[in-house]
């Protein structure tokens, strides 16, 4: 990573902090799910950007980490930090084992399969012989908590840079597996497969574990999705929360942690902009922004992002007097270097 | 002389004093001089979207009383979202609402979903959640959530009643029951089954459907195999007009007990058939206006000069068309009530002290009652049968 | 003995209403080897397009060949100008068009048709055939034109030089377009004729189901699933799993687990036999070179 992202992120980290600080309540807490989602998102991408497995279900995930922490907070009164701890390890479980049988499915059948858990979500919690723990169909109240020693912060502002801190921490992990011999592998497994097995990759661990991993992000942000509006009921989950997530990850920028970012600003304001923009069918304005985005960015916003970059470092390694002229450029470049 | 300046000034000063026509104006957030703004959250788009033009009938029904003069000189602004029926994003616009709008009060926020999720935030606030769209029981809890009123008269009590009226004409019948699996289908079901008591074994078949499926012939099926010769319909109106259309078409002819929800003939019984509705029987507490027995009646005239005017582009047919008029009408009354007062606290007390309020679209005998330990509005409703053509009320007023 | 016959019949003639999906969703992934998510809004639309001619005036069969032409006409319209710009973008990004466009045609059904339900005429009968109480005319004649249509289909892929320029061009586009087929026109007409087969599914779910913005919704999910389970590649297949489908959500529901999971349970055991048998009941095996 070279010194102008780092400078970028400081920037942006910085920005982050200060955000609470100056805006109202209600825009904090529009942005703690905007955390929250750049969580999930980033879950997701790591199993179908880096390592090509279609998920259409993770909002099951979501559903499961979110109740996770609604139960364990409200009928056995554990602080709201270690629900997070619970409610990743239980959706690492789940996601690896729903990963091992999912290992025989490709494209298709994977989504469908993936389809299939995404929809049967809300049946599964509203199931009444889970009644009590679940709350059926009146689902979960919870509250939010306060901010700890006495900090001069209210439960929205303390909530905002817990999460904050909480994404920081999942975003480094991911970062740090991505750009090793892990990264290497998943990358390898989705764009050729079999070569990737024939080298040596143990194909089935690696596609396991990503499931498992990209379960438990999503897992975590769904506790803290739950903790932030305080309440969860099974019709919360449904699949068009799935296909939100994977909406998200495909604007935002597949196979890129910041991606996930740009992804979650765009699940969480642009329907609202829409909202604005038309009463009478809203959701037809967001297909609009969604085509619009696909057409200008079909490598999403991070991608986009790249290919900028890449342009503008050409420009400015090819000189402004030969903007026009790559082969001009470069000859004049050798005779440079020649010279 | 000088003596009786004194007790003159006292009097005066008494009489200023005790006069509320001089009383300080009140304001919270969301009131002024100019204007009251009036937050609403509805479904326009999502599973329940059939039930925004609640949302938009009441928008239109504020316009005309702002073009009436609005009430007491105040304009009414309203601002109402969309939350999909989603109960994280009824979240996002309550918050939004109250914290960036500073709406006075949030009004008819619909669907048990939403205002569950929101019941708490908005108690916490001391912001009024006032006359919910939904008939779940819970809103009527003034000790514990003493900022949320519902409206509507509730589910279990009208489970209740039909089950009563089972055991006083019927009460030999095996019951078979079809529910909306959600909140609203369970409440109903509640209800229903307090009302049985001790007979619930009654019930020989219970089963239910999800939003989301295509149909519910599987069901019926099941229910007319069971034997039940009584049938306890708990569907929204897509659902219920393919439950009565199933029953006949498969030569079942039970005893048709049909939700209120479902009973508007221009929704349901009309694309189930006419014929195939016959005999069915529902509760009531609002005219039907696309009934012809109130087809002269001031209230639905009234309402249709309304419609034509203010929403044009509004089904007159949908029988929520009529309620959001209504219930409009309600905020309306309580607003007035209000005066200068506008305090959410003041509002609330208002709305906790309508005696015997009459509204014309209601069905006669039937009146709005609140009070400081009685959070629900409407709480009578009445039989209703269909002969094929309308609804015919039948016995008495029931409930409290 | 006589309940679990009657659900097996309802079970038919729900499953019909999968199977016609079902063969909108197989026909463009055969023409495009993409799943359609919008298929079924856009089978939605077209519906309300036919009631709009029925309420203006038309007889049904009139109104029913003019949806069929104008639902043609809108898939091939919209091939040409809304999914032909991502071509060559990565499949994600063209699911995520196929989500806008269902999105957009729900949006737009609701604002301009409110969401309210609607009746649609049925071209069949009112009374049962031989008076049976099992399935209505209309369902038995859904099938039959599902069955009709699926004949039609697969004489098409067979036996005409079209149908075989079709399939070329979405398996191979490189090989194909080196033969002379305009393989862009051949997607464009695999739209079209997938949007006209999902106006004929709509025209004949919509009787069943009543006319609503949300009507297929719930059904997509069991069409995808029985296109999937009867092999995505095979129109038989597709018919074939959409009944299966709806008679086992059926027998499921009322003799095993209840309504309350027979969805889940429907859909994991679909599962099951899709990883025992990938490619589905009827679909080809694909050899992927390395």
């Amino acid at each position: 990573m070279n010194k102008r992202t780092l400078i970028f992120i400081a920037v942006a980290l910085l920005a982050a902090c200060a955000l609470p600080l100056v805006v109202s309540n209600y825009r904090v807490f529009q942005f703690t799910l905007v955390l929250v989602y750049a969580i999930a998102l980033l879950g997701l991408n790591l199993l179908t950007g880096y390592n090509g497995q279609i998920s259409l279900g993770h909002g099951a995930f979501y559903a499961i980490g979110a109740y996770c922490a609604a139960i364990l907070m409200d009928k056995f009164g554990v602080p709201y930090w270690a629900t997070l701890l619970a409610a990743g390890a239980l959706c690492l479980v789940v996601g690896f084992l729903f990963g091992l049988p999912a290992l025989r499915l490709e494209g298709l059948y994977l989504a469908l399969a993936t389809f299939a858990l995404g929809v049967s979500m809300p049946q599964l919690l509203k199931y009444h012989h889970l009644e009590k723990w679940t709350g059926g169909v009146q689902g979960v109240v919870i509250v939010k908590p306060n901010p700890p020693f006495g900090l001069p912060l209210n439960p929205d502002q303390w909530l905002y840079y817990f999460t904050l801190a909480v994404m920081i921490v999942m975003f480094v992990f991911a970062w740090n597996l991505l750009r090793g011999r892990v990264g290497r592998a998943l990358i390898a497994i989705r764009d050729h497969h079999t070569a990737a097995e024939a080298m040596g990759v143990n194909t089935a661990l690696y596609k396991s574990l990503t499931f498992g991993v990209s379960a438990m992000y999503t897992g975590i942000a769904g506790a803290l999705g739950a903790i932030a509006i305080q309440f969860v009921a099974p019709d919360s989950f449904n699949i068009f929360l799935s296909i939100t997530f994977l909406v998200g990850i495909v604007i935002g920028g597949l196979a890129s942690i910041p991606g996930a970012i740009y992804g979650a600003l765009f699940i969480q304001f642009v329907p609202n902009i829409a909202d604005e923009i038309s009463k009478a069918a809203p959701w037809a304005i967001f297909g609009i922004f969604l085509l619009g985005f696909v057409y200008v960015m079909p490598f999403g916003v991070a991608g986009a992002i790249r290919l900028l970059m890449a342009r503008i470092a050409r420009k400015a390694k090819n000189g402004p007097h030969t903007a026009g002229a790559p082969m001009a450029g470069k000859t004049q470049d050798s005779s440079h270097t020649a010279g | 002389m000088k003596r009786t300046f004194a007790p003159v000034t006292l009097i005066v000063a008494a009489a200023l004093a005790a006069s509320p026509v001089l009383a300080q104006k009140k304001y919270d957030p969301g009131a002024s001089d100019k204007e009251i703004k009036i937050g609403n959250i509805n479904p326009y788009s999502g599973p329940a979207s059939a039930y925004g033009t609640i949302g938009k009938s009441i928008g239109a029904y504020f316009k005309k009383i702002n073009d009436d003069g609005g009430v007491n000189g105040r304009k009414i602004n309203y601002i109402s979202y969309d939350d999909g029926y989603s109960p994280p994003k009824a979240v996002e616009m309550a918050r939004k609402l109250v914290e960036q709008d500073e709406v006075l009060l949030i009004f008819q926020p619909l669907g048990t979903p939403s205002n569950s999720a929101i019941q708490k935030y908005m108690n916490a606030k001391k912001v009024p959640q006032l006359f919910v769209a939904t008939g779940a029981t819970k809103w009527n809890d003034p000790k514990n959530f003493p900022w949320t009123m519902g409206w509507q008269p509730n589910y279990q009590t009208e489970g209740y009643i039909y089950a009563q009226h089972i055991l006083k004409n019927t009460p030999n019948a095996k019951i078979g029951v079809l529910y909306q699996n959600d909140d609203y289908g369970k409440d109903y079901l509640k209800g229903f089954k307090d009302g049985l008591g001790a007979k619930t074994n009654m019930i020989v078949k219970e089963v239910s459907y999800e939003v989301t499926d295509p149909t519910v012939d599987s069901q019926m099926v099941q229910l007319q195999s069971s034997g039940a010769d009584t049938f306890f319909n708990i569907t929204t109106p897509k659902f219920a007009a393919m439950a009565i259309r199933k029953a006949y078409d498969s030569g079942w002819k039970p005893a048709h007990y049909l939700n209120n929800v479902s009973a508007s003939p221009g929704s349901v019984l009309v694309p189930a058939g006419l014929d195939k509705s016959v005999g069915l029987i529902s509760t009531q507490y609002l005219k039907d206006p696309t009934d012809k027995a109130w087809a002269n009646d001031p209230a639905v005239l009234d309402w249709n000069a309304f419609m034509k005017k203010y929403y044009p582009d509004g089904n007159l047919a949908d029988a929520s068309n009529f309620y959001g008029w209504a219930v409009a009408q309600t905020l309306v009354q309580v607003l007035k009530q209000s005066g200068d007062n506008l305090t959410r606290e003041n509002v609330m007390k208002q709305a906790a002290s309508l005696k015997d309020f009459v509204l014309s679209a209601a069905l006669p005998g039937i009146k709005i009652n609140t009070s400081a330990t009685d959070f629900a509005p409407f709480e009578s409703v009445q039989l209703i049968r269909f002969d094929g053509k309308q609804w015919v009320r039948f016995g008495e007023v029931m409930g409290k | 003995m006589d309940a679990f016959i009657h659900q097996v019949l309802a079970g038919l003639a729900t499953g019909g209403i999968y199977a016609s999906v079902a063969l909108a969703l197989v026909m463009i992934y055969q023409a495009t080897h993409h799943v359609n998510f919008a298929q079924g809004e856009l089978a939605m639309f077209c519906t309300y397009l036919a009631w709009s001619l029925i309420n203006a005036g038309f007889a049904y069969w009139p109104a029913f060949l003019i949806t069929v032409g104008l639902a043609f006409v809108l898939g091939v319209v919209i091939e040409r100008v809304v999914v032909r710009p991502v071509e060559n973008s990565p499949v994600l990004a063209v699911v995520v068009v196929f989500i806008a466009l269902l999105v957009i045609f729900n949006s737009i059904a609701g604002w301009i048709y409110s969401y309210t339900i609607k009746t649609f005429p049925s071209p069949f009968p009112a009374e049962p055939f031989f008076g049976n109480k099992y399935m209505s005319s209309h369902e038995i004649g859904a099938i039959g034109v599902t069955l009709v249509v699926l004949l039609l289909l697969y004489a098409f892929f067979r036996f005409t030089p079209l149908g075989l320029a079709m399939r070329a061009a979405a398996q191979n586009p490189a090989s194909a377009r080196l033969v002379g087929i305009r393989v862009g026109w051949m997607l464009a007409l695999g739209w079209g004729l997938a949007a006209a087969i999902g106006a004929v599914a709509g025209m004949m779910v919509a009787p069943i189901v009543f006319l609503d913005p949300n009507m297929m919704g719930g059904i997509l999910l069991y069409a995808f699933a029985a296109a999937l389970v009867g092999g995505v590649d095979s129109p038989g297949g597709a018919v074939f799993g959409g009944f299966l489908v709806g008679v086992l959500e059926n027998v499921l529901g009322a003799f095993v687990i209840g309504n309350e999971l027979k969805l889940a349970v429907a859909l994991v055991l679909i599962i099951g036999v899709l990883v025992v048998k990938p490619t589905g009941f009827f679909g080809k095996v694909h050899v992927t070179r390395v």
